[in-house]
């Protein structure tokens, strides 16, 4: 049976609180760690399955037209040679994430390194040689369009906020700013490239791929081969990395379904690096505008933020950088406006803190910049300016704990020592500086199930298909169900990563361990009902513990109370409450920089970020989501940039020598301090997301730093060296 | 084309193409998962194994140069029941996420503690030569000589925090 909860109203009753266990919140190691330190994981390319015949992806060398002919007989005489695939059911472009259906489909051609055909042989070696060889002969249109500022703007009106006037705003403020920014695009880099190994049993396809929202990619590969998505069984019980670049089936899954179903023989597709670059979804760039009109203590009478970005023809995905704008500060005047462009680039998605990632940023160079205006302390202007109401539409928020993150990050960062004006600190050829930036990100919740089965032997096992990307869901569902059910954690066994398995939220948009742990939760309040009854107490009365059912004063271990399985099915749904409520999560970052005097090289010294996302599951995770997000905002505000040639679309750096992430030198000894808080609004477990909060503003605190150690405001995104150089006196 | 190949300590014989790279060669023929293919390039250390002592990112050589050569893989460092104390500090300090890169890490790190012992200088050495006493091996020297092994899950913090704790014990053991 199936117990459903529809978050209609607030769950307050901390029952996590409540339970003895003792073991929700603390800092476990996680239950797979030592498959992972072992390289025992198995991720999607490692199930070595009899007979596996390799594929190689072969790429689109024009950026517009369509594959007109596949010539064969050029890779004839490559020994082991099986087969040369290309199909109208080939994707074009990765489905977006929760897409649930294919997306565009078939052979023809709208960015440069569009996937167009397969190859596949007995060996890897020889598909690869076969992949280079091939000979493809591409009908090339010349209607692509390579810059995106040249094809007409359009408009979001979902996104358009118009309201009071903004214009008279500016005109009356004491302090006011008009800035633009330009961001590049990203990439998501997961370490683990893109694999998918099809198998067909039985008309039954079996893939094992890298994928983070089981559900959905199981209908959109359904779809896009054109079977029932009953037929379909996806596997992904390892993911080595996500950040949004797996939300969505994606080429390689269905070019090896194709051929798997043809060869009749498991057939495994690796993305190469490079392909990881082109065909999986990138981070709009985007044009942002920032207008800011305050009064002279620096509340804000008005709020205007404009932003373009691009995707593919046919593409809805519009990069939602104004997302956090809409929620964080008051202003009674705004103007918002979102702005999509077309162009012929690899196709534009979901990459970690969709919209905030970006958005945040900017929103926070540009508070920094009024701060710097008008000469209040930048903590203070943001403190200023938190509204008691959602400006746009009125309604209250839930938990937020953003003055709190802030006063409690500029205590711990000793911000009282930066000094207010720039370019005042030199150590050495050093100039040194302190920055900081709000945090905030929207968060959801999302319909999610979970099997939980109490056994007998007073084990428990908790299934479902939601997947572990690193995340720490093998953790924080473990421990939920080991703090309900009393039992010490190395009782509960956690499976994920099957679409066997109760269908779950998926990892995206920060809301996987909310949802699928609400949905664990739920089902385990069931369960402790059905012991409380054969004990006959109340359920609030029975305490479980270290396997023992506890009531009054008589204590039965659960293995001779049950004499078969309690198994149980929990529901959760997202209800009437997510449209009374603003539910978000905060922080502050806080930053310190060098910046070389001669060179213009930045390195970044100190981070702290201070975080409030709820209740915290695993304090070890938590904590563990929250570097790797701050150290993605070192990598946006200094490094990161995809760079497309304007000429025919390609893009120029698609490997990782040429796009720069931070390496372990980059990153200095980092800072995380979590707020302690309980959303009994956004869920019934009082938790919210935590994957992407860590990203959105930390790119700003670095980049306010800069400006802090020396004068100089880079706006034209990253803060390389070269540009900062040449704004230095 | 026929290679012998000592790995984790095991005599293993290899007959293959001789475009199969040391790591593929791990991979696909010789049931040996735990080296990960992340660039195919060296551009990211997933693909770490130690040779004859070294580090050496096994997606840049080939199979067939190593005839005779003793591999360590992350398997031959430890298995899930019966883990190196490295690992066990990678699994104690969180050094990881998504675990890709994890075992390239520690294969990394642990070549990379007896490079440091040895005396081999690194960019941020204050000194050219002379042993390095790893208990005082600090972190920005952690930091660089792993500088190699890209994280995109971004663990960095942690590990250094893994590989300071098994640094300075490991000079408190053998002194
Ligand atoms: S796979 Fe060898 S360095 Fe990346
Ligand atoms: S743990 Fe995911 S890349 Fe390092």
């Amino acid at each position: 049976m199936t117990e459903t909860r529809t978050m209609d109203r607030p769950d307050r009753r901390n029952i996590l609180d409540e339970a003895a266990q003792g073991v929700i919140g603390t800092p476990m190691d996680r239950p797979e760690g030592k498959l992972k330190v072992s390289g025992t994981a198995t991720y999607a390319h490692e199930y070595n399955l009899p007979g596996t015949a390799f594929g190689v992806l072969v790429r689109a060398t024009v950026p517009s037209g369509r594959l007109a002919h596949v010539n064969e007989t050029s890779v004839a005489d490559i020994e082991g040679i099986l087969g040369v695939y290309s199909d109208e059911r080939f994707l074009r472009n990765p489905a977006q994430g929760g897409a649930n259906e294919a997306p565009v489909q078939g052979t023809d051609i709208d960015y440069f390194g569009q996937a167009v055909a397969l190859v596949v042989a007995e060996t890897f070696e020889a598909a690869r040689d076969g992949a280079t060889r091939i000979q493809l002969r591409l009908d090339a249109d010349d209607d692509g369009v390579f810059d995106p500022a040249s094809s007409p703007p359009e408009a979001q009106p979902d996104e358009a906020v118009d309201q009071g006037d903004l214009s008279a705003a500016m005109a009356d403020a004491a302090h006011s700013i008009d800035v633009t920014y330009t961001t590049p695009g990203h990439n998501s880099a997961a370490m683990e490239p893109h694999c998918s190994v099809a198998e067909w049993q039985d008309g039954n396809l079996i893939l094992r791929g890298s994928y983070q929202m089981l559900k959905y990619n199981r209908n959109e590969i359904a779809d896009a081969i054109g079977i029932d998505p009953a037929k379909v069984r996806i596997l992904s019980p390892y993911v080595g990395g996500g950040f949004g670049s797996k939300l969505g089936i994606a080429p390689e899954a269905v070019a090896a379904a194709i051929a798997a179903k043809a060869l009749n023989r498991p057939v495994c597709v690796a993305l190469t690096r490079q392909q990881v670059f082109e065909n999986v979804m990138r981070r709009s760039e985007s044009k942002q505008r920032v207008r800011l009109a305050a009064d002279k203590d620096g509340k804000l009478s008005g709020l205007g933020h404009e932003a373009w970005v691009s995707n593919l023809p046919e593409e809805s995905f519009a990069e939602p950088v104004l997302q956090a704008t809409h929620f964080l500060y008051g202003g009674d005047s705004r103007k918002l406006d979102l702005y999509l462009h077309r162009v012929n680039r690899i196709c534009a998605g979901s990459v970690r803190a969709p919209g905030e990632a970006i958005g945040m940023q900017i929103l926070e160079n540009a508070m920094d910049e009024l701060a710097h205006e008008a000469g209040i302390d930048p903590v203070e202007l943001r403190i200023r300016n938190i509204p008691d109401m959602h400006p746009e539409k009125d309604i209250p928020y839930t938990s937020r704990k953003m003055e709190e993150a802030l006063r409690t990050g500029a205590e711990a960062f000793g911000w009282d020592k930066r000094p207010a004006k720039p370019a005042t600190r030199r150590e050495g050829e050093w100039l040194v500086g302190m920055g900081m930036a709000t945090a905030a990100r929207i968060n959801m919740l999302q319909a999610s199930e979970a099997r939980v089965t109490l056994k007998a032997d007073g084990t428990a096992i908790v299934e479902t298909d939601m997947t572990d990307i690193g995340t720490g869901t093998y953790s924080i569902l473990t421990q939920i169900a080991a703090e309900m059910l009393g039992l010490p954690s190395e009782r509960v066994t956690t499976i994920l990563g099957d679409t066997d398995l109760p269908p779950a939220a998926g990892s995206g948009g920060s809301w996987g361990a909310a949802s699928s742990g609400s949905s664990v939760f739920v089902a385990c309040e069931e369960i402790r009902e059905r012991i409380a009854e054969r004990l006959d107490c109340k359920p609030d009365e029975l305490t479980l513990k270290d396997g023992q059912a506890i009531c009054g004063n008589r204590s039965t271990p659960l293995a001779d109370l049950l004499d078969s399985d309690i198994c149980v099915e929990g529901r959760i749904e997202s209800g009437k409450l997510s449209q009374k409520v603003q539910s978000a999560t905060y922080g502050a970052h806080f930053a310190e920089v060098a910046v070389n005097a001669v060179t213009g090289e930045t390195r970044v010294r100190r981070m702290l970020g201070v975080f409030g996302c709820g209740r915290i599951l695993n304090e070890k995770t938590a904590r563990s989501q929250c570097i790797g997000g701050m150290t993605w905002g070192m990598g946006i505000a200094l490094h990161e940039d995809l760079m497309f040639d304007l000429r025919d679309g390609h893009l120029t750096n698609r490997d990782l020598a040429e796009y720069h992430v931070p390496v372990n030198l980059d990153v200095p000894q980092q800072d995380v301090i979590f707020i302690d808080e309980r959303d009994g609004e956004s869920s019934p477990i009082q938790a919210k997301g935590i994957g992407e909060l860590g990203i959105c503003g930390a790119a700003a605190a670095i980049t306010n730093a800069i400006f802090n150690a020396t004068g100089v405001r880079v706006r034209d995104y990253p803060a390389t060296l070269d540009k900062i150089i040449a704004e230095m006196a | 084309m026929k290679t012998k190949l000592i790995i984790n300590g095991q005599d293993r014989a290899l007959d293959a193409d001789p475009r199969v790279t040391l790591l593929d060669a791990l991979r696909n023929h010789l049931g040996l998962p735990g080296a990960k293919k992340g660039c195919d390039h060296g551009q990211c250390g997933a693909c770490t194994v130690i040779v004859n002592g070294r580090r050496v990112n096994s997606c840049l050589t080939l199979a067939c140069m190593h005839d005779g050569d003793a591999v360590t893989t992350i398997e031959g460092i430890g298995m899930a029941d019966d883990l190196d104390p490295l690992q066990q500090a990678f699994v104690r300090h969180d050094g990881y996420q998504c675990g890709y890169c994890t075992p390239g890490q520690i294969c990394s790190a642990r070549a990379m503690l007896d490079e440091a012992e040895a005396g081999w200088p690194s960019f941020v050495s204050e000194e050219m030569d002379g042993a390095i006493d790893l208990s005082q091996l600090s972190d920005e020297e952690i930091s660089e000589r792993m500088s190699g092994n890209i994280c995109r899950c971004s663990a960095y913090s942690n590990i250094v925090d893994a590989i300071r704790e098994i640094a300075h014990e490991k000079q408190g053991a053998s002194a």
